[in-house]
């Protein structure tokens, strides 16, 4: 099993997030992560999705999503051709005696305390998996009181636009009233 | 979007009926209900559209899955929210499985009650939506219009599919003006029909080389048209056909080179030709488990070509050699070309040796049965009858089980649409409600339904719409008083145990009695238990044409099924008769 990242891009209608849901339940694949906003296009908006699959259910997965009507385009986005983040919020417990340890680790991770009480801080975080993971490891110690994380997003390195060609509208020729 | 607009005020409900003609619906099966009844009331003045009253939904679904198959129109059916809805659900998962154009419209509570658990609401749209090929829910009267039109449009295009469209009752009540559209804009939507040039030419080439291909037939040739060219192709190159239940009468049962139905109850020479094959050639098919028994075991040594025109079949099941993404009919056109080409150049396929080895299989297992010892009724002697005598251009539709499987492979098919059965969800209660769509669609034609009498007693309720609405189809009742094809089952792996297979239990007398229902129904009831009787009877149904005619054969509870491969298992392992396993004899074939 290796993980995957698929960039789609769905028509912004209701009931889109449902449909791709529940192929991916009703077709037995796994999803590690999903998030899904709005693009720079109002009418489309897009979902990363990460799946832990094999090479041919893979194949499987993008050719079943791309029967939905209402998805317009997925790409795959490799690891190093693509640059991915995702966000975490930790509430650790730092008193007057580890607070300066805490602040010092948010530092070299280059997060961000958000929210402080007088025992605990909450801290923002934005990085790869691997970056976010081994800050958690790093906070451990302290303790961790709570934490929240967003699904992965991901855009392609470079000046390339996945949603450029997406835009031109291909109309179809209605069927003829019958008369 | 450019619309052709008729500027005049309109309700949702006249806009709903106006878009249905405009898409040029002729008939719509349904039952009305409290959310849908705005529509109701403009259908009612409609010259256009014929509505045909059903008794139960679930007969308005099927009804319009045979007015589809019949003709490869889009079908219609209407009912009401909630339970109206989801008594729908059984045929559009059957639509689904069988790429049958169906647009399905329903009633929906008004949008305010929407989501409040009100009164005969159901969230028909996220219920179908892994059952239908794409599904709406709409609130605004205005979008009305472009939604039937999409609707259509997505049902019948590409592989075909069924469409739900669910309509709110305030947008059935709202004032709008109707526009019927002259674009759509589906990004997301585009079907490729069109096969690449390459893959066919890399196709043909396979074809050339093999020594021992078969041309693997399914449903997409039927739904695509394609019979025709299928034809030309198997004749120009000489290469065996097998057709799938979903394609039977795709290609003619009386050519030589037809091998038969392959499959868990496919004929010797069928699943020996595709399991011993050096190319699958598969058009429209999808390698179903029906089909392929234990994949890991099936046709070990050929290579693939797949053609399909839902690129999410090919290479699902089986991995594929040279995958081709297109319509049926014009992939085998292209191929008919690039074959042509190579024989201009001189370059003929060489399969003298593969034909004779299976025209010697064909003889030596042909379909069989036994008579049975106390002279009553063979199931199997029935459906040749009825083949016979009905002959090939009446259409038949089968419901589900031991009696399918007969009329599949007993009843002599020629033409296609003539077969319609249901086949991916096996979908007992099919066959008479199917029938009375067929025969609308195709007034002129005999219609038989083939049904047992477990399926008959799921839906016989829509003879009464036969009946009334002046649809005379007949039914050929295979009555062995048995859910027949699981009661084999208990014979064959279950020690005969019959655990909830016997419908007549220890009565004296048949419950129900068939005929006498059929005449509280409105139509002719006739019955039959004797071979000798069996034209007879035939004969006076086939001249009966005014009123709808149900044939009880009482036949021989025993009978089973064959050939047979056991679930799971390989098919190397068929077996012709109950512990008759064929012997080929030329093995290194």
């Amino acid at each position: 099993m290796s993980k995957h990242t698929l960039s789609v891009l769905v028509e912004n209608k209701p009931g889109v997030l449902t449909r791709v849901a529940a192929l991916f339940s009703r077709r037995g694949f796994n999803i590690d992560s999903l998030a899904v906003g709005p693009t720079e296009h109002s009418e489309i908006s897009r979902m990363t999705i990460v799946v832990n699959v094999e090479e041919s259910p893979l194949e499987q997965v993008t050719k079943q999503l791309n029967k939905l009507v209402e998805v317009i385009k997925i790409v795959e986005l490799e690891g190093s051709a693509a640059v991915t983040r995702e966000l975490l919020l930790v509430k650790v417990k730092a008193d007057a005696e580890t607070r300066g340890q805490v602040l010092e680790t948010v530092q070299l991770f280059r997060a961000k305390v958000v929210d402080v009480a007088t025992d605990a801080v909450t801290i923002e975080v934005t990085g790869s998996a691997e970056k976010l993971e081994a800050f958690l490891r790093v906070l451990e110690p302290f303790g961790v009181r709570e934490l929240v994380q967003s699904g992965m997003v991901a855009i392609g390195r470079g000046s390339r636009s996945i949603t450029d060609r997406t835009l031109r509208p291909v109309p179809i020729p209605a069927p003829p009233a019958a008369v | 979007m450019s619309e052709q607009a008729t500027g005049e005020q309109v309700t949702g409900a006249q806009s709903l009926i106006l878009a249905l003609e405009a898409a040029g619906v002729e008939h719509v099966f349904g039952i009305p209900g409290g959310a849908i009844l705005p529509a109701y009331d403009p259908l009612f003045d409609s010259v256009r559209v014929r509505h045909i009253l059903v008794r139960h939904e679930q007969g308005a679904g099927h009804a319009a899955q045979g007015y589809a198959a019949a003709t490869g129109k889009v079908g219609v059916c209407m009912a009401t929210s909630g339970p109206g809805a989801t008594n729908l659900v059984t045929p559009i998962a059957d639509a689904y499985m069988d790429s049958v154009p169906l647009v399905a419209i329903t009633g929906q509570v008004s949008s305010n009650a929407i989501g409040t658990d009100a009164f005969q609401e159901a969230d028909i749209r996220g219920i179908t939506m892994p059952i239908t090929k794409h599904n709406f829910l709409v609130t605004d009267a205005a979008e009305i219009p472009r939604t039937i039109a999409e609707a259509f449009y997505i049902a019948s295009t590409g592989r075909p599919g069924p469409v739900l469209v669910d309509i709110s009752k305030d947008a059935l009540q709202a004032a709008t003006t109707f526009a019927w559209p002259t674009q759509l804009n589906l990004p997301g939507y585009r079907p490729v029909t069109r096969p690449h040039a390459k893959q066919v030419r890399e196709a043909a080439r396979l074809m050339l080389e093999a020594r021992r291909p078969v041309l693997y037939v399914g449903g997409g040739v039927i739904r695509a048209g394609a019979a025709k060219e299928l034809r030309v192709l198997a004749d120009m190159t000489g290469i065996p056909v097998v057709t799938t239940l979903m394609a039977r009468g795709a290609f003619p049962d009386s050519h030589p080179q037809h091998l038969g139905m392959p499959g868990m109850h496919g004929t010797v020479a069928a699943v020996a030709g595709l399991q011993r094959s050096d190319l699958i050639v598969s058009l429209g098919a999808r390698f179903d488990d029906r089909v392929t028994g234990n994949l890991d075991s099936f046709a070990p040594n050929a290579k693939v070509v797949h053609a399909d025109i839902d690129p999410a079949e090919i290479g699902k099941n089986r991995p594929v050699d040279v995958p081709i993404v297109g319509d049926a009919r014009e992939v085998v056109a292209d191929l008919i070309v690039a074959l042509e080409a190579e024989a201009d150049a001189g370059h003929a396929g060489d399969y003298a040796a593969w034909k004779d080895f299976l025209t010697g299989v064909k003889a030596k297992y042909p379909l069989g049965y036994d008579e049975p010892d106390d002279g009553s009724l063979a199931p199997q002697y029935v459906l040749e009858r009825l083949g016979a005598i009905a002959g090939p251009d009446a259409v038949y539709v089968a419901g589900v089980g031991q009696h399918q499987m007969w009329a599949t492979h007993f009843i002599g098919y020629e033409n296609p649409n003539t077969w319609i059965n249901s086949g991916g969800l096996g979908t007992m209660g099919f066959s008479v409600p199917a029938a009375m769509g067929a025969k609308v669609a195709r007034p002129e034609a005999t219609v038989w339904s083939v049904d047992g009498d477990g399926c008959f007693q799921m839906t016989n309720q829509e003879l009464a719409t036969c009946a009334i609405e002046g649809i005379p189809i007949k039914v050929a009742l295979i009555n062995n008083s048995s859910l027949g094809m699981v009661r084999q089952w208990q014979t064959l792996f279950y020690n005969k145990r019959y655990s909830n297979t016997d419908l007549q239990g220890q009565t004296e007398v048949r419950i129900p009695d068939f005929p006498k229902l059929a005449e509280a129904y409105g139509c002719v009831g006739l019955s039959c238990d004797r071979p000798e009787d069996v034209d007879a009877v035939i004969q006076k149904a086939m001249e009966i044409n005014d009123v709808p005619v149900v044939v009880d054969f009482r036949v021989h509870r025993d009978a089973m099924v064959w050939p047979m491969v056991a679930a799971g298992t390989s098919n190397d392992d068929i077996k012709f008769a109950r512990d008759m396993a064929p012997e080929f004899e030329d093995d290194d074939l």
